[in-house]
């Protein structure tokens, strides 16, 4: 009696997994399919089919001829190498000062960087274009990163990890004479790779699925990322959903190989930044 | 190192003498330093001076704003400055070319009289109506179908967190195909026989925003359950044992064991999802192409700071406005949600 209980829980598990993954997988294996089908597969059939019966590479060499997707790639990259770049060195940085040293000030600098955290970027994001039109710098990829550089909540996120280190271990670098930038680069930041790897993850992650800013600030095509360059498809190919989904499988290529590959850094990162919703 | 702390020494005696004055350690350290520039002292570095070269590094020296210095300028240049400039635009009636002159309240007055601000804030705020439940419970749901160890359990963990890394704009784009009058959703149901002609999800003013809330409910329910993972591992698992000793089945054990521990971290995510939901911009930018549906009727507050402050028409101040009343609204969550995640840390 106990044990069936248990299989029929079981089964009944295993039957709302098999269809939450169709519901959060399928649309994307749905789209897979879509970039495939040839111009005798009847997209909108009904009832719908999913494998191509007129298999193609050719939306991919379509879409790659009429929207430059190499290009809106390869800037993306550079925009979320730079926020990564930014982001680990500028908030481990500042999260180490905040953590383990003393000084005047400190009170002050943790506050401003509390308020920042707190502020929703959409409320000022005019003003930041202002700025970066102030600075000349509209339309370029630097722009692009520029004010997500260094996230406040990844320099308290930086801040956490630094304080979590036993004081021991810089006393003892201390009286063997180590000074403060030996002790951190040495002792402190070998401590927190794990968070270091987290803040890395999702800066890029963050600068790379970006939207609204770039969109904002990048008016010239060939300085478009890949969201920003995407979100054309649906204007140019709106008559042909194949296109758009060969544009979106290219897209989505590059980012689920990423996230396979780091994927248990995700959860902690979730787990750690809740706030960065 | 005693280069760096010649640099920091010089440095701080420079910058300002009464620091140094106010340091009792600080003379002793400018010596050391001193000596150090003689060079070749770095062998007879002895105790002493190693003790005075710390009291140097952790009271006097410029070295932690050093660290502090590339962070806070991009947190003052990027956010306190835009945030107080944002204030004081939203007094002027300044826009992209013209500085523009003081007017008072007048912004905040044409604001709440303007229909896309009500129609933005009215959208927005039933964007986290609707989400809100669906965040809280559904996660849930799944956290506790992939709690469980194992290749299989971590295969669905890892698949159900795939829509979210999956930039929204993409996610707007392959919904855009399903959702289509041709598209997958309505051929499933018109081969069902449910409809015989097509709805038309991205075409109607309430069906659009509807449609845009399926896309961020899909595109969310990996990163809550991720969060509800986390807080699943800290219940008791002898709660279970208990509970299932006195006969309760699995669902009446979710009810009874699962959601009571994970109280707080359901008000963490009524407000987290709250937040973001406020928020939302790609999804419905995206599946509207941008003109936030016919005349702008599924406009979101994002959405209109977007359309107003940019362009050579843009209105900088009246943006302002709107910009400093979406603050207050999602400032107050995101404090409720920081002092709620504060105790819960605590309590912890």
């Amino acid at each position: 009696m106990h044990k069936s209980s248990i299989t029929a829980g079981k089964v009944v598990q295993y039957i709302f997994l098999v269809l939450f993954f169709i519901v959060l997988v399928g649309p994307i294996v749905w789209q897979i399919a879509l970039a495939f089908k040839g111009p005798n597969d009847n997209i909108y059939a009904v009832p719908p089919y999913f494998l191509p019966k007129d298999f193609t590479w050719g939306n991919f060499t379509k879409a790659l001829a009429t929207i430059p997707v190499l290009r809106y790639v390869l800037n993306s990259a550079i925009v979320a190498l730079i926020s990564v770049c930014g982001n680990v060195i500028g908030a481990s940085f500042a999260g180490y000062a905040l953590a383990r040293l003393k000084f005047k000030g400190k009170g002050l600098a943790t506050m401003v960087v509390f308020a920042a955290m707190m502020i929703p970027v959409e409320t000022v994001i005019i003003s930041q274009f202002l700025i970066i039109r102030d600075m000349d710098l509209q339309n370029t990829l630097l722009a692009a990163a520029l004010p997500g550089l260094i996230q406040p909540i990844n320099i308290m996120l930086m801040m956490n990890a630094f304080r979590g280190i036993p004081d021991e271990m810089e006393e003892a670098a201390k009286v063997d004479g180590a000074n403060v930038w030996q002790r951190f680069f040495n002792i402190c930041v070998p401590q927190v790779k794990g968070t270091t790897t987290v803040v890395a993850i999702f800066s890029f992650v963050g600068a790379w699925n970006d939207f609204l800013w770039p969109l904002i600030v990048l008016g010239d095509d060939s300085q478009y990322t890949l969201t920003v360059g995407l979100n054309k498809l649906r204007g140019t190919f709106y008559s042909d959903p194949r296109l758009i989904a060969a544009g979106t499988v290219l897209a989505l290529i590059p980012i689920v190989i990423f996230f396979l590959i780091f994927q248990r850094y995700f959860f902690r990162g979730v787990e750690a930044g809740g706030i960065k919703g | 190192m005693i280069g760096w702390c010649n640099e920091m020494t010089s440095m701080s005696k420079d910058a300002t003498v009464a620091e140094v004055e106010a340091n009792a350690s600080a003379p002793a350290g400018v010596s050391s330093s001193r000596k150090g520039a003689k060079g070749g002292k770095r062998n007879k570095h002895d105790a002493s001076e190693v003790s005075k070269d710390r009291k140097i590094a952790s009271n006097g020296s410029l070295a932690p704003w050093l660290f502090l210095l590339p962070a806070m300028v991009v947190v003052i240049v990027f956010f306190i400055i835009p945030f107080f400039n944002t204030l004081r635009l939203s007094f002027t009636n300044a826009t992209l070319l013209n500085p523009g002159h003081f007017i008072g309240l007048d912004n905040f007055r044409k604001m709440f009289e303007d229909d896309h601000v009500k129609t933005a804030l009215l959208n927005s705020s039933l964007y986290v109506v609707c989400i809100v439940p669906c965040m809280v419970f559904f996660p849930l749901i799944l956290a506790a179908l992939v709690s469980g160890k194992g290749k299989i359990m971590g295969f669905f963990r890892t698949s159900f967190y795939m829509p979210v890394v999956v930039s929204t704009v993409i996610v707007g784009l392959i919904w855009t195909n399903l959702l289509d009058d041709r598209g997958l959703i309505n051929s499933i149901f018109k081969s069902f026989h449910w409809i015989t002609k097509s709805i038309p999800f991205l075409t109607d003013r309430w069906l659009l925003l509807f449609s845009a809330m399926i896309v961020t409910i899909w595109t969310g329910l990996g990163y809550y359950m991720v969060i509800y993972l986390s807080a699943l591992a800290n219940v008791d698992p002898s709660l279970y044992e208990a509970a299932e000793l006195d006969g309760c089945g699995p669902i009446s054990r979710f009810f009874h064991v699962t959601m009571p521990g994970v109280r707080s971290t359901m008000v963490l995510i009524m407000l987290l999802s709250s937040i973001a939901a406020f928020r939302v911009f790609n999804e419905v930018y995206v599946l509207t192409g941008g003109t936030a549906g016919v005349g702008g009727q599924d406009m979101t507050m994002s959405i209109l700071i977007k359309r107003e402050g940019t362009g050579l028409q843009a209105r900088t101040g009246y943006t302002g406005a709107i910009s400093m009343l979406m603050f207050v609204i999602l400032g107050t969550l995101i404090a409720i949600e920081y002092i709620i995640q504060r105790k819960a840390d605590k309590d912890a």
